[in-house]
């Protein structure tokens, strides 16, 4: 509002008013067309597409959708379905190895280029790679160095060890493992991005002060660095364990969610519902289950930046 | 910052030197695997495993996988879809980082009541799954009219994209010190010529990090692609899912290695020439 008036009436734009007078007349009105429509549209589609997919979650919707309120029929039957079972205990077994194997990769790959390394860009580069290419990709090469007919298992065999085996992929117990493996391939250079950046950021003065106390470097780390970066920990575990909720396409392309539905995640079950069975309702309130998990994570986190923005800059 | 004061006492070169090599191995191993049976034979991989040195060189699995290998039972390569991807990206990246630009500007600078709100639902949008919007985009998509086509992919991730590229102009424009649009303002300057003049030129940084993010992003988008679109109006992402699956009937990998390279291909070299703007791109859109 402010910026509206101040733009309509400067003191200097009065002196030269009446020889574009049009243009003055004319700039407010033009400044909210292009201002708001942008503002609006990505504004109404979030508020909007949340409260529609919640509220059709709520209806007796099928193929179409449909306006009879059936309460929370859809949910108990989605949460009650041996595959909303199995993609959320899947769900839990990836959220956990792939956060902690990333984080731990991400960590140890920040701490050992951070030793004054030669070629420190060009190992970076490498590590980072993966991140800039799609899942789908990526997916599909571990899925053929995962297959035991043609993949590793068959390397290793080949090369004299006749009964080694690697089978994961096909193995209903282990598959969602290699989800794990194929995942923190993918995000561990971009953990390790996140950490060097804080490790690279801690004050200078307390490495001066911990070698003056002849401190070595591990040890160094460990009481001094690591702990001036724990918020950075807390952030990449978040956005790892958000990474999972939404991982689609990687499970997509490496095991099709099987064998026969062993590697069901979330939304892979949100999309099986609501386009191969065609079941709008059941499929909504798997989004919205999807989403209430995702806000498990989110919100404690949040609230967590708040409480350490209002305890002011003191602790980094 | 601090490298002259920390590692006085540097341990172990050679371990880790040797830990970082077997890491760069590993995260290379699928590209190269990939890159060596690009150009194998399929009777070659067949008879040994996907690791290995090529005994012939076949080359010619490029141009067939370009041009005339069958996905889904149209037999042109992944060419049209690799042109799909293009026409879907290049137009959804432009339109999405010139309306955060102007978004992210009348956000932090231009201030209006409820601006701090509304930055807030924006944001939102970035975490949301994208499976929380599929069932309302199917539907304004049919009342659109652009059911199956490129053109409501491109909708689709101009309107998902500008919750990213608002986010990154309006942290970036918020640095502008206020009293250089104050004086603006003085000397008589609107809305556009403040934007046009002061704000744009100070942009490219932000601009480039937007574009390379939201290229990326698109490109490698799947999800959408393949449940809006369908046979001959996929993006490669889709494409390469069929492709498997005919691969899967009849193993060809080495076609298949080289269609997967090929559409890695584009942002593999966005990566690589601007992997700076990209990281940044990745934290911001990340932490925020």
């Amino acid at each position: 509002m402010q910026g509206a008036s101040a733009a309509t009436a400067p003191p200097a734009a009065k002196v030269v008013a009446p020889r574009r007078s049009w243009r003055a007349a004319l700039e407010p009105w033009l400044v909210h067309l292009v201002l708001w429509p942008p503002l609006l549209v990505s504004v109404v589609h979030i508020i909007g597409f949340t409260g529609y997919t919640t509220w059709i979650s709520f209806t007796s919707s099928t193929l179409v959708p449909e306006t009879e309120l059936v309460g929370l029929r859809n949910y108990s039957a989605v949460l009650a379905s041996r595959n909303w079972t199995i993609a959320t205990n899947n769900l839990l077994i990836f959220g956990a190895g792939f956060v902690l194997l990333t984080t731990a990769t991400g960590l140890l790959l920040a701490i050992l280029l951070d030793q004054r390394i030669r070629a420190e860009n060009v190992l970076r580069t490498i590590f980072l790679y993966p991140m800039a290419v799609s899942f789908v990709v990526t997916g599909t090469v571990w899925s053929w160095l995962l297959n035991p007919s043609i993949g590793i298992q068959q390397l290793v065999r080949s090369l004299g060890w006749e009964g080694f085996r690697f089978d994961w992929v096909v193995d209903r117990d282990m598959a969602i493992y290699t989800i794990v493996i194929a995942g923190a391939w993918q995000a561990s250079g971009f953990a390790m991005a996140l950490f060097l950046a804080g490790i690279r950021s801690v004050d200078a003065d307390l490495y001066k002060a911990a070698q003056i106390d002849g401190a070595g470097p591990w040890r160094i780390y460990r009481r001094v660095v690591l702990p001036a970066i724990w918020p950075i920990f807390i952030a990449v575990m978040v956005i790892l364990l958000q990474y999972t909720i939404k991982t689609f396409d990687l499970v997509r392309a490496l095991t099709g969610g099987g064998p026969g539905i062993a590697t069901q995640l979330p939304s892979l079950v949100v999309y099986d519902l609501m386009f191969q069975r065609g079941l709008l309702g059941r499929g909504s309130a798997a989004a919205v289950l999807m989403l209430l998990y995702l806000l498990a994570v989110l919100l404690p986190y949040f609230a967590f930046v708040q409480w350490r923005k209002r305890r002011g800059p003191r602790n980094v | 910052m601090s490298d002259a004061v920390r590692r006085s006492a540097p341990l172990g070169r050679w371990v880790i030197y040797a830990v970082l090599l077997v890491f760069a191995g590993f995260y290379l191993v699928p590209l190269f695997v990939t890159a060596l049976n690009s150009v194998r034979t399929a009777q070659d991989i067949g008879s040994t495993s996907v690791v290995g040195w090529p005994r012939d060189w076949a080359f010619s699995n490029f141009p067939q996988a370009w041009g005339s290998y069958c996905v889904a039972r149209r037999c042109e390569g992944i060419s049209p879809y690799m042109m799909n991807s293009i026409l879907m990206v290049v137009p959804a990246t432009i339109i999405s980082t010139l309306l955060g630009a102007l978004n992210g500007y009348s956000i932090s600078l231009w201030r209006f009541r409820g601006d701090n709100w509304i930055f807030g639902i924006i944001t939102l949008g970035v975490f949301l799954p994208e499976q929380m919007k599929l069932v309302p985009w199917t539907l304004v998509v049919r009342d659109l009219g652009l059911s199956n086509t490129l053109t409501a992919l491109v909708v689709i991730h101009v309107v998902q994209g500008i919750s990213f590229t608002t986010l990154f102009c309006r942290n970036y424009y918020v640095a502008i010190p206020p009293e250089l649009l104050k004086a603006a303002k003085i000397d008589g300057a609107g809305y556009f010529r403040i934007f046009w003049r002061i704000v744009l030129p100070l942009s490219p940084p932000i601009l480039i990090v937007t574009v390379i993010w939201q290229f990326t992003h698109i490109w490698n988008e799947f999800l959408y692609g393949v449940t809006f679109t369908s046979g001959a109006q996929q993006p490669v992402t889709a494409a390469l899912i069929a492709l498997s699956v005919s691969v899967a009937e009849a193993p060809q990998y080495g076609i298949q290695s080289a269609a997967v390279l090929i559409a890695a291909l584009p942002t593999l070299l966005v990566y690589l020439f601007g992997g700076k703007y990209f990281l940044r791109g990745l934290t911001a859109g990340a932490v925020k």
